[in-house]
Order: structure tokens, then sequence, then C-alpha cells
């Protein structure tokens, strides 16, 4: 075995860091949406509010074959999207890093915008109103009493869609293809199954280990940001 | 001109219909009357925070509210220093933060109450560090009252400022209310459903019953009946 840190190779590593990495770039991209998401959602009634959860939570039950191929269809090249983009700023996102960061971000979104939800849902709109009563507009309002007050609950989705991002598989498939700059961990692991010999074997159980490792991790930082954020409501 | 005109309508969802109006000069007007009999509804109103369905609110020579006109002040723009029943103090701010939140939105020429007097006055010198969650229940009357007044409002609101106080501290914070009203002499509406504590704070009463104004006038001829 090549020199190793932690018992993972250098090439293990590769794979566990553009996890890491796609999955952060996709937190990054959907957070403004989420936030924006979870507090429209916890504070406004429109019409077709029900229609809106529904197809926000649909990648949750969908196969994410089926959401990777949808993407692919809207935004390949030839797709409804993806044509124009593709004509107008020569932006190629299927079958590219973009793709990946896309399906994974795609991926995560409602666990993300679930956890905002219930955070905002949480805290008591009466000190919004406190606070336009002594002089902030609503951007205001919003960005020094309402997210501070539940900016547990957003770590938390952070965290928890972060941690659904470093396990993408289906959708960044479809959507992404396996190239060099899409073999993140779980695809990896896939690839690596499928390839005869002890060796093969053995990189991806340490990469099987990792991925458990990571998630745990991640799932135990996003309950404790979740508990933290309930005391911080019921206090 | 009056120092607040108030004529609103208000249809409670459970079907139950408001209609209050007054007319009030006096530097402290009590809004007295039983509870859910729309007390809390007019502060709301006048600080925008509830839309009437018709009416209109006017506080000196501005024009806070006109369903005629669509005129519609956002309650950023009332000046309008609202102190809730149960305080809504900034639980992620200490004393401090809360007491500057509306002081550092007033413009610099036009904030005419000071921080250290008002710190002076209502003894909050020790607290100023510390989180709401830790305050009893007169202290955080005091610290609501004062990020009230640091807001610089041209009207007080004051909802039912003894409820959350223990019996024995109750004067005590009625004097921090009284000291207050001498000090800064910010005109102020005072809600309450005690008839002993409108006379003693109010030059003026408005009687309040099932939504409408059933009494006005001075403390000794609205609250004889009493």
């Amino acid at each position: 075995m090549s020199e190793s840190f932690l018992g993972l190779t250098a090439e293990d590593w590769q794979a566990v860091w553009l996890s890491v990495r796609v999955s952060l770039a996709a937190v990054a991209l959907s957070l403004p949406f989420g936030v924006a998401a979870g507090w429209v959602l916890a504070r406004k009634s429109f019409p077709g509010k029900a229609l809106a959860e529904t197809l926000l939570n649909l990648p949750l039950v969908m196969p994410p074959v089926v959401t990777g191929l949808l993407l692919l269809y809207l935004l390949g090249k030839r797709g409804w999207i993806g044509s124009w983009l593709y004509h107008w700023f020569g932006l190629e996102i299927a079958l590219t890093w973009r793709a990946a960061v896309l399906a994974v971000a795609v991926m995560g979104f409602p666990l993300m915008v679930r956890a905002i939800r219930l955070a905002f849902e949480g805290t008591d709109p009466r000190l919004y109103q406190a606070a336009r009563s002594l002089g902030a507009r609503p951007l205001d309002a919003f960005l020094t009493v309402s997210l501070p007050l539940a900016r547990n609950g957003v770590i938390a989705g952070i965290v928890l869609s972060f941690a659904r991002g470093l396990g993408e598989f289906g959708a960044t498939l479809m959507f992404a293809g396996i190239r060099p700059e899409t073999r993140m961990l779980a695809i990896e692991v896939y690839i690596l199954n499928n390839q005869p010999g002890a060796a093969y074997e053995e990189r991806m159980w340490r990469l099987v280990a990792a991925s458990a490792l990571l998630a745990f991790a991640a799932l135990a930082a996003s309950e404790h940001f979740a508990r933290r954020g309930r005391r911080h409501a019921s206090a | 001109m009056p120092l607040l005109e108030f004529s609103c309508q208000l249809q409670y969802p459970s079907g139950f219909r408001a209609e209050p109006a007054f007319v009030t000069e006096a530097p402290v007007t009590a809004l007295f009357g039983p509870s859910g009999s729309g007390k809390t509804s007019i502060l709301s109103m006048i600080a925008g925070l509830r839309r009437p369905d018709a009416g209109f609110i006017r506080l000196g020579a501005r024009l806070l509210f006109d369903s005629r006109t669509g005129a519609n002040l956002p309650p950023e723009k009332r000046r309008v220093g609202y102190v809730f029943q149960d305080h809504l103090l900034f639980p992620h701010l200490d004393v401090r933060g809360n007491l500057l939140y509306g002081w550092r939105r007033r413009a610099r020429a036009a904030r005419a109450v000071d921080f250290d007097k008002v710190v002076r006055v209502l003894e909050l010198a020790d607290l100023l560090k510390r989180l709401p969650q830790s305050l009893s229940g007169g202290q955080r009357q005091r610290v609501a009252l004062g990020r009230g007044l640091l807001c610089g409002p041209e009207l007080l609101l004051l909802d039912e400022p003894l409820s959350s106080v223990d019996d024995e501290l109750k004067q005590r914070v009625l004097d921090y209310i009284r000291r207050v009203l001498e000090e800064w002499r910010v005109p102020t509406l005072y809600v309450t459903h005690n008839p002993a504590e409108a006379r003693q704070m109010a030059g003026w009463v408005v009687r309040i019953d099932q939504g409408r104004v059933s009494a006005a006038g001075r403390p000794e001829q609205v609250l004889t009946e009493v």
C-alpha cells in the first residue's frame, strides 16, 4: 500500500476531498434559496402552497436516477433550459462538474429547507414585528432578529444537506456521468465494487468506512445544532 | 390639534366585530376595559402590526392609516414605542443590545432620548450584559420600557405593564413608569383592566367594552361606577 494518512491513500483522499468540495459548493449554491424557501413556507400562506411543498420534497422520494434524468433533459445541451444557456452563454452544465454540484444541491434541498423551516416556525413571529416597530425595515428585521434566532436550525440544515451530498450517487451519475471530476465517494465505491481483485476490494472498504464515518459525524453535528436550536427557542 | 385620533373597524375571524373610535389630547390616556374587549388590538393597529379593515389613525399631524386614501405607514415609519405585554425582548441580544436596537435605527439628529439617562432612571446599569432570559418580570418590564423609549417615539404604547410583575413590586414599576413619563413627557396610551391603575396614571380614560368605546372622560367621570 502506498503511504497513507488515517489509513487512506492519496487516491482515496482524492475521492473524499472531491465529495467534500462538490457538497460544499452545492450547499453554498442552495443556501440562499433554502433560507428563502424555509422562511416563506414557515410564515406565508398563499394559493398553491401545498403543491409547492410537494414539488420541493419530490427529490426526497423520487428515485434519484429519475431526478438526474429530469435534470439532464432540462439542462442538457439540448434540454429546455440547457439549450438556451448554451446558446446565449456558451454554458455547459450536463456531464461537467457543474452538473455534479447541481445534482447534489437538488437532492439535498428538501432536507435543508425542512430544517430551516422548522427553525423559523419555532421562533415567535412577534419578535420580528417588535423589530419592525422599533424602526427596522423588513430585510433589516429579518437579518438581525429572525435569522439569528433560527441560526441553529440553519446550521443543522447546512450540515444535513452537506452530509446528504457526500453520498449522492444516482442523480449525479445520470446528470454528470462518470468522469474524473465526478468520481466522488459513492461513485468510486460503485466502480471499485465492479473491479475484480483484492486491491480494489480493500480500497473499496476503506472508502466505505470513510463514508460511514463522515455521515456519522455530519449527522451528529446536525442533531447537536437542532437540539441547541430547540433549547434556544424554548428559553 | 388632538394628539391622537383613532377610528377603525376590525373584523375578527371569530365573527367578533370591533369598532373603537376616540380622540385624546391628554399626555397619558388609559385604555380601560375587561380582558378580551379589544384593547391590545387598538395598540397593534396604531403600531401598524395589524391592518384595520377600514377607518383612519392620525398621530399629531401625521396620518398613519386611512383606508379611504390607502395610506398605510409601515411600522418602522410610525415612530411609536410599543411596550408589549409579554415584552418580546430579543433573546439573542443582551440588555444593552435590546435597549439600543431602536436607538441605532433612529437618525442621529433625531435621537432625543439619551441612553445613559435611560439607564440611570430605570436603574439598568447592572443588567446591561445580562440576557433577557435571566431577568425577573419586573426587570424585563424596565428593559422593555427603556427599549421603547430609546427608539425616540412620538407615542408610547404600554400594554398592561404590571401583568407580569409580582404584587409586591407593582408599585415600584408604576413609580418607574411615572418617572419616565415625567422625565421625557412622551404622550402615552396606557392599557389596563385595573381601575386603580387607570386612575393613578392617566388624565383621560377611554373605556372599551366589547370592541366599542362605551365612555370617555376624566378618570373621576369614567371610573366612578366601577
